[in-house]
């Protein structure tokens, strides 16, 4: 490859919101349900029926817009996109296109380089998601749930700003960290409740035009993102270097191929008739509104960060990691309040948490243990009722399932032996067993200690302190 | 018994039923003999619920006697039109796309007339999704107007009209979107009302222009149109558009005073291709309010002929868009043999749809394509605004406009279809009160010289129903007084 | 007739609006739908460079649902129309490659 190239990326994020009902509809959008069990005459485009809008659904796309520094449309409309297709049950989405809430925002990010960089937040609007298709084996056909139908979403359409699938991870990021910082999602992409479409065109290095962009979808996870980035920009090149040009279109990725291929059809003319819809009334916020959105935002990483440093003696790499997750930041600020010293919770989140997070694959917004149970476990070696090696133990069946550890360490016989008889007895035969080593401690040799500590507590099980058990050797020798 | 049920008013009859001299299922019944009897000459029901209905009126008969119900409409059996969703009984739009189709809840609008103690008899016939001005374009044939069989009733509500003075129901409600409630009710001679926009709930009115669509009665007289305006009105809050308002007692402007009244005549509707008789019938009764105190003046509404293209383009974008839903997937209409998805609506919706509904989905499809919108589409949203200001203006002046409801009365069965554009042009009295969201009243002003009934038509300005209903029902008691 | 309307885009707008016409049904769409073009072109004839287009008559604005569950299990309901239904869903054709 003789040129250089520069790779340019725009994205559109679907952000699933977190209300308890439907956009339009009374609906539940709780997950799981039996299909069909969520739907009520609008959701399923019944004749008649009328949509009436989510106040919640506008407060969090609003909350969203400001803090990514959108100005807030005052005057807003819904807009109609007609397409035919089986999830959409009236083949239209009820969407924003004209008026969208949110317009001319960004975020910053640090690039791959260390320096940092704003990208541009063109527009956020609100819509409906649609529901599902299930593919049928047996009898060759597809078939409709609408439980999804009619769950908010917020699209946030960014500029082209990003040069890299780094910088696009990054910019993922922090929307995702936004967002779960103001409580409007989860933002999982591995469950849909955030999507990412890639928009990439590619130019000569130093060109001022853009490039033909092709639009990717259906990539679920930061790793899909990442190689369908390269893919498809390797793509571009090739064409352009074979002297072919690239096609405006949309390319479904395939992720097992690693490999992408266009979605066209000939009844698909993409042409959506947008409309302002007649059903919906237009949306006019107030100074008051947004001052009350405004007054509820919470604080955000920045905030939080300098008041870890000020409040709590930790390290800045843990408060880095901490509150890089709304949802640990959560639990460490609980564990905290309950009582337990900061460093050491911050030390269970750095350790053990993170370490089955990963191994386990958890997110931090599904961790099941509560922080009433991390101080718990906390206090019981703080008061070395066990020691470091049962806490751990412990710990992954809290992290697994949420046990109470007083309980658990209770019915499970772990708690350090307190019986100084038992230990006693227990030293007394590790030095009748071992005549060699108690020979040797006679001898002077201090090193023989650490071996019958190890003896008994291997004879106790693990349930003895070791200082405990070091103490009455000495006396007992 | 000597009194006839079936010619009754709803306020004759309730008052009868709460006396003891009949009760609702007696009252029932002789309405379902009369449609027994008269129906098929004239087939102004897609759906009669015999049993429906005669269990209804027990239960509202026990209600009455209990002193549960009491108002005007206690005990009266009423016809629905079909593109108002009724629980458990058949809606089809008049569209073989929904021949089959069972809606699972009742429509705002009709569970308020339940509230007041209606007996519903069964769906009335009407223009396919309301898209026609002479109920032809039913796939369920055309109904016929009771006045004169050869004659169609109007439409697109030409089966309510035409139940109501055929006395196959005491009175019904009808939809109006560019006239297709004023439009028959003047056709059949009976007393049709579209109110202000927002002011009876949509929800369960199977959309057809959303912006422009109101559901509003049809009568025997205007005392009637009062008390089931009154009865349909309410603050619905599953339907966004619905406005709330504190005045719907109508049955307060029952009165016979327009004293001091001032009522404006356009000259744009009376000009051409206004027919004789009916610019006569008109002027006569602007005489009849005159006499009796109003001052009535002739002005220049202007942009009269703006509104039947704008209505058009509106209209027909909106039910392009409202329509896809009609896929076979959900609901209705599938064809029997199809090769895939997009050929299933294709086929489904082709064979579903009537030629007049295809032809305006069609046309709203165009208008809103890409590269047209500008054109088309939004040009039609500004000349709406321009003719809401010529009618605001219009209101600085007036308390109401008089004029005719349609150039003509109502046309030969059969002589319509053929040019969709000339029947268009016959809404161009009734059209512009929709785009501007207005009330409007037909009300019977005498006949032609065939014996066809002709009818005058009074708008208001936007929540004024009280105002036409004092003026109408004054011109109404005109023969009383003479 | 000022706006005629070709092959191509009367099987344009079949698509968007999954329509299938005739041979026959084509050639009148054609002839209505530049009649009525040709009709609405009269708007035209009006300045309306100032005027804002007006979707909705009042200024309702506003309107707004609590995020409360007010709907529960209504799945038998919604099938009780369905062309064709399989576990709860509705079925259609295959619209998987």
């Amino acid at each position: 490859m003789s040129k250089q190239y520069e790779t340019v990326i725009g994205l559109e994020v679907h952000v699933e919101l977190a209300t308890k009902t439907k956009i339009f509809c009374g609906c539940s959008t709780a997950f799981g349900a039996a299909p069909n069990t969520q739907t009520c005459p609008v959701c399923t485009g019944m004749p008649g029926s009328l949509p009436v809008l989510n106040r919640q659904v506008l407060e969090y796309a609003i909350a969203v817009g400001l803090a990514t520094n959108c100005d807030i449309t005052r005057y807003a409309k819904f807009d109609r996109k007609n397409y035919f297709y089986p999830d959409n049950p009236q083949n239209y989405q009820i969407s924003q296109l004209y008026l969208p809430i949110c317009r001319n925002g960004g975020v910053e990010i640090e690039t791959q380089q260390g320096g940092k960089k704003i990208v541009g937040i063109h527009e956020i609007h609100m819509e409906e998601d649609a529901g599902k298709l299930i593919h049928d084996e047996w009898e060759d056909c597809s078939l409709v749930d609408y439980n999804r139908s009619g769950v908010p979403l917020i699209e946030i359409v960014s500029e082209p700003d990003m040069r890299s699938a780094g910088e696009v991870i990054a910019y993922l990021e922090k929307l995702r960290q936004v967002i779960q910082y103001l409580g409007a999602s989860d933002c999982k992409l591995q469950e849909g409740s955030m999507r990412a479409d890639v928009n990439l065109s590619v130019r000569e290095a130093g060109a001022e035009t853009f490039g033909t962009r092709t639009e990717m979808k259906n990539l679920n996870s930061f790793k899909a993102i990442t190689r369908a980035i390269e893919a498809e920009t390797e793509r571009q090149i090739d064409l352009i270097e074979a002297g072919e040009s690239v096609v405006q279109e949309t390319r479904r990725w395939d992720d097992a191929k690693g490999e992408s291929y266009a979605m066209r059809s000939k009844e698909d003319a993409q042409d959506y008739r947008y409309f302002p819809d007649p059903d919906l009334t237009p949306i006019s916020v107030s100074e008051k509104m947004l001052e009350e959105i405004r007054a509820r935002q919470p604080e955000f990483r920045t905030e939080k960060m300098a008041r870890y440093r000020e409040e709590f003696e930790i390290p800045d790499y843990d408060i880095e990691i901490i509150t890089g997750e709304k949802p640990l930041a959560d639990l460490f600020e609980a564990a905290v309040a309950l009582g337990a010293q900061p460093k050491k919770v911050s030390n269970w989140i750095m350790g053990e948490t993170l370490r089955l997070m990963k191994e386990r694959e958890v997110d931090a917004s599904d961790l099941c243990f509560s922080p009433e149970n991390l101080a718990k476990l906390i206090a019981l070696t703080d008061s070395k009722q066990i020691n470091s090696s049962v806490a751990k133990e412990v710990f992954e069946v809290m992290f697994a399932e949420n046990v109470d550890p007083e309980q658990y360490v209770e019915e499970k016989g772990l708690k350090i032996a307190g019986d100084e008889g038992a230990l006693r007895k227990t030293i007394e035969e590790v030095i009748a067993a071992n005549p060699q080593s108690v020979e040797d401690y006679r001898n002077g040799k201090e090193k023989a200690i650490g071996f019958l500590v190890g003896q008994t507590m291997k004879a106790m099980k693990g349930k003895a302190d070791p200082g405990a058990v070091n103490k009455m050797l000495r006396e007992l020798l | 018994m000597n009194m006839n049920i079936v010619e009754m008013t709803a306020t004759q009859l309730s008052a009868a039923i709460r006396a003891g001299e009949t009760t609702a299922t007696e009252a029932t019944e002789a309405v379902l003999a009369q449609i027994e009897k008269e129906d098929k000459k004239y087939n102004c029901y897609v759906t009669v619920d015999r049993d429906g209905a005669l269990a209804q009126a027990a239960v509202v008969q026990k209600k009455i006697e209990d002193g549960e119900l009491s108002g005007p409409l206690a005990g009266v059996p009423v016809a629905v039109k079909d593109n108002i969703c009724t629980e458990g009984l058949l809606t089809t739009c008049s569209s073989k796309i929904l021949h089959n189709f069972v809606p699972t809840y009742t429509a705002e609008a009709v569970k308020n007339l339940q509230k007041a103690g209606a007996v519903i008899l069964g769906k009335t016939n009407m223009d396919e999704f309301a898209m026609g001005s002479t109920t032809e374009t039913s796939a369920y044939g055309p109904t016929k107007n009771p006045r004169n069989p050869e004659h169609v009733p109007g439409g697109s509500s030409g089966g309510s009209a035409a139940a109501v003075a055929a006395c196959e129901c005491i009175y019904a409600i009808g939809s109006d979107t560019g006239g297709s409630i004023r439009q028959p009710a003047s056709y059949c001679g009976v007393v049709g009302m579209k109110p202000t926009y927002g002011t009876v709930s949509r929800y369960g009115l199977i959309a057809y222009g959303s912006s422009l669509d109101q559901i509003g009665p049809l009568t025997k007289d205007v005392t009637d149109c009062a008390a089931v305006l009154t009865a349909l009105a309410s603050h619905d809050t599953k339907d966004s558009t619905s406005v709330s308002r504190d005045d719907t007692d109508f049955m307060t402007a029952l009165t016979e005073d327009v004293e001091g009244m001032r009522i404006g005549i356009p000259n744009d509707y009376l000009g051409e291709g206004l027919d004789d008789g009916v610019r006569t019938a008109v002027l006569q009764a602007a005489a009849v309010l005159e006499d009796k105190g109003a001052v009535v003046e002739r002005f220049d509404l202007s942009l009269v002929e703006y509104a039947i293209p704008a209505y058009y383009t509106i209209a027909a974008a909106e039910a392009s868009s409202n329509l896809e839903r009609f896929d076979g997937i959900k609901y209705g209409y599938r064809t029997e043999e199809y090769a895939g998805l997009h050929n299933m609506y294709k086929k489904s919706r082709s064979e579903g749809f009537g030629e007049e509904v295809k032809r305006r989905i069609m046309l709203g499809s165009f208008v809103l394509s890409s590269g047209y919108y500008d054109a088309y589409y939004l040009k039609a949203l500004k000349v709406k605004a321009l003719i809401k200001k010529a009618f605001d203006k219009a209101f600085s002046k007036y308390d109401l406009i008089l004029g005719p409801v349609a150039p003509t009365t109502a046309p030969k069965l059969g002589e319509s279809l053929g040019d969709p554009i000339q029947m268009y042009l016959g809404d161009i009295y009734t059209i512009a009160v929709n785009l501007a969201g207005l009330p409007g009243i037909s009300v019977p002003c005498g006949e032609d010289s065939g014996g066809l009934p002709i009818g005058l038509q009074l708008i208001g300005d936007c929540f004024q129903e009280k105002k036409l209903i004092r003026a109408a029902y004054t011109y109404e008691q005109r023969e009383k007084k003479f | 007739m000022s706006n005629m309307i070709n092959d191509e885009t009367i099987e344009y707008v079949g698509i968007l609006a999954k329509l299938e016409l005739s041979v026959e049904e084509k050639e009148q769409a054609k002839a209505d739908m530049g009649r009525m073009l040709d009709y609405i072109d009269k708007l035209g004839e009006l300045d309306t460079a100032d005027v804002e287009p007006m979707s909705h008559v009042f200024q309702v604005e506003n309107v707004f649902r609590e995020d409360v569950v007010t709907n529960g299990d209504e799945r038998e309901r919604l099938l009780i129309n369905a062309p064709q239904e399989k576990d709860g869903m509705f079925v259609v054709p295959r619209t998987f490659e």
